[in-house]
């Protein structure tokens, strides 16, 4: 094991950077996140998964959000276990009926300020199960929904795009009121 | 030993189902081929409803041969084969639930799917009725002294699937655990009834995301059969490399997850690399990182370019390079040897009983996988080992992921340097049927039946997808039992039973 960390020492860096480049959305989004984020979060972004019928596609590249590419926790985000400790919930699946109750509870048990994130194409609009009898169809459906993130999955990158960006908005929001 | 022919004859042989028969049977062979079941001859590949017909798909393994029987039920009462023969239990709930068929002496009737939130009653049936309200769901019973309940889910601590886990505990150790499922049930069933060949295709492809390759291949092979269609060559190998890479991306991500439930996250940091590097291969060689909708009846979507290929073969070089090397480190490592080493065992008794697939199975002794048990193509002309183990243990699930993972960038190799040229779709031309058709297929996780009924104006009439979790999540229950509760995450990993893909 020591070899292996000690590799891992001298190896280069696998995180990406966000590009220098000024179109970059990572890196102009990153920025974002530092300005709003520390005002209203103290850098600190908690994300509570919770999964309302999804084929799991979601799951997958929400969990490569934490690989050594992506990285999310040096933007200050991380998954947390319990909604009470939680800001956002990102929230995937067309809402099956049988988990309607199960969403509704778990968002009463977020704190305010809280935002919602519906992720990929199912929790938008119910995306190709919509009109199921087993389905709500959609995450607005059932809770205030703040961002929607399409996609079938949205791959990581754009992912962290739109976390970065909700940020933005909810500053703008704020600022407005 | 009777063969499964001799009971398609004893029945009124159904026509264009393919490629192995079905047979209207009376409710004497409909026994016959329970006492099968339960004397070891044949195994349970699925059992699924119609309106007023229940279907049982049987596989002989040792001649891999293949056979449903159908049994008309008109009063919607057939009888259990779960009575005898458990592992039929959770499908016959399902069917109860989907269709209102009753299986007749079964132990457990309570509703499975249904958790009666619909607002309907058996809701694939000809009349679905209008549901009452809620109703309570009684867990089995746990008595002694000083036991109790921990109640979890469906909303779960980490980034995973819904489902509830009902723990009977006495201190530490796990009495008894109840799984209760069906959260993530989206009707996929009955969206595909009576749509076209390819919004069903794009409903198959979002069954269970994990295996969206084999899924996509189960169903395009069944609409293949049924149709009777030949696929271009080069599409047949590309599946399989498709298939491959999703199996690598699979077992590394889970051989990373199990350690990191044993709270070794070193472990897990290194595979998510390897992972994201097959994803990302994946999405240059055919334009998707899970390669959703890649694969369609009649071919494949996504084409292989030169730069995919050198993507894949850099990607192979890269696993080669790393991968020993954290073999190494599971193996030298005692403290995470400590964890997974006699944890959560699970008995080849059982396995074999339950027909489980993938490294569930093969980690308890059961020798079967569908690429060289069926040989379809091209695994016909591959070359390739299965792993097996006896242990039964996490571990050993653990060992039979990284020994397949070893087979796969050798399978995937393979396929490169075979890889015929040409096209690699046909257009399918849907008729009239019926046309019945059906496939099983090797995913990452053990053994994907699909079956499906072309009806008129080419239009799927009925399909249903079997996941291998149906025959996996039941021995979850049995290998947790007398394990401390901490170690529940471990096990549950070890198996990684799809939530979504059994749901439907």
């Amino acid at each position: 094991m020591r070899k292996l960390l000690f590799e891992s020492l001298i190896r280069p860096v696998l995180t990406e950077r966000p590009p220098l480049a000024r179109d970059s959305a990572v890196e102009e989004l990153a920025r974002a996140l530092n300005g709003s984020a520390r005002k209203r979060l103290g850098r600190s972004l908690a994300i509570r998964a919770v999964d309302a019928g999804s084929c799991n596609g979601c799951e997958l590249e929400m969990h490569a959000l934490n690989n050594a590419f992506y990285d999310v926790e040096r933007f200050g985000i991380r998954f947390v276990a319990s909604p009470r400790h939680a800001d956002i919930l990102l929230v995937t699946g067309p809402v099956t009926k049988n988990m309607r109750e199960a969403l509704k509870r778990t968002y009463d048990a977020t704190p305010n300020p809280k935002w919602v994130v519906a992720l990929g194409d199912c929790a938008g609009n119910g995306g190709c199960f919509a009109g199921s009898y087993a389905v709500v169809g959609g995450v607005s459906e059932v809770l205030p929904v703040d961002l929607h993130i399409p996609g079938c999955p949205p791959p990581p990158i754009e992912i962290l795009k739109g976390l970065l960006a909700l940020l933005e908005d909810s500053r703008t929001a704020v600022s407005r009121g | 030993m009777p063969a499964l022919i001799d009971l398609i004859l004893a029945g009124q042989r159904v026509d264009n189902h393919f490629p192995w028969p079905r047979a209207v049977v009376a409710p004497r062979i409909w026994s016959f081929a329970l006492e099968q079941l339960v004397e070891g001859h044949w195994g349970l590949l699925g059992l699924w409803g119609e309106p007023g017909v229940v279907h049982m798909a049987l596989i002989d393994e040792g001649a891999s041969d293949i056979g449903v029987v159908s049994l008309a039920c008109p009063d919607g009462r057939y009888p259990s084969v779960g009575r005898l023969h458990p592992p039929a239990l959770r499908l016959e709930r399902a069917a109860a639930d989907l269709f209102g068929l009753l299986p007749q002496g079964a132990p457990d009737t309570r509703r499975w799917l249904d958790h009666g939130q619909w607002g309907v009653n058996y809701p694939l049936a000809t009349q679905p009725a209008v549901s009452p309200t809620a109703f309570p769901y009684h867990f089995l019973p746990a008595e002694g002294e000083g036991l109790h309940q921990i109640p979890v889910g469906p909303v779960h601590a980490g980034i995973i699937e819904p489902g509830h886990f009902r723990f009977t505990a006495s201190g530490e150790t796990v009495v008894r655990l109840e799984e209760r499922l069906g959260y993530t049930h989206k009707g996929i069933e009955d969206l595909m009834a009576g749509s076209g060949i390819d919004r069903a295709t794009t409903l198959a492809a979002r069954t269970s995301g994990d295996s969206t390759v084999a899924y996509s291949l189960a169903f395009a092979r069944a609409i293949e059969a049924a149709l009777r269609v030949e696929i271009p060559q080069r599409a047949v190998w590309l599946r399989a490399l498709m298939a491959e890479m999703e199996r690598l991306a699979n077992h590394l991500g889970d051989i990373g997850a199990i350690c990191n439930d044993a709270s070794f996250s070193l472990m897990h940091a290194h595979c998510g690399v390897l992972r994201e590097r097959v994803l990302r291969a994946s999405d240059a060689a055919f334009g998707h990182r899970l390669m959703r909708d890649c694969i369609v009846p009649g071919g494949v979507a996504g084409f292989l370019s030169d730069e995919g290929t050198t993507a894949v073969r850099s990607l192979l070089t890269e696993i080669r390079q790393r991968f020993p090397k954290l073999i190494d480190l599971y193996d030298n490592t005692a403290s995470l040897q400590d964890r997974t080493v006699a944890t959560g065992r699970l008995k080849a008794e059982l396995a074999r009983q339950y027909r489980a697939g993938g490294y569930v199975g093969r980690a308890s002794g059961r020798d079967f996988d569908a690429r060289r048990g069926l040989a379809y193509p091209p695994y016909d002309e591959l070359a390739f080992d299965v792993p097996l183990l006896q242990e039964g243990d996490v571990n050993a699930r653990v060992w039979i992921r990284i020994h397949e993972v070893k087979q796969s960038l050798s399978l995937i190799e393979q396929v490169l340097g075979k890889l015929p040229g040409g096209p690699v779709r046909v257009d399918l031309a849907p008729t009239d049927g019926p046309h019945e058709g059906m496939a099983l297929v090797e995913g990452f996780r053990g053994d994907i039946l699909a079956w499906l009924r072309i009806g008129k104006g080419g239009l799927v009439e009925r399909c249903h997808l079997r996941d291998p979790s149906w025959f996996q999540w039941p021995l979850l229950e049995a290998a947790i039992e007398g394990n401390i509760v901490a170690d529940f995450p471990l096990c549950n990993k070890s198996f990684n039973c799809s939530y979504s893909g059994h749901d439907l």
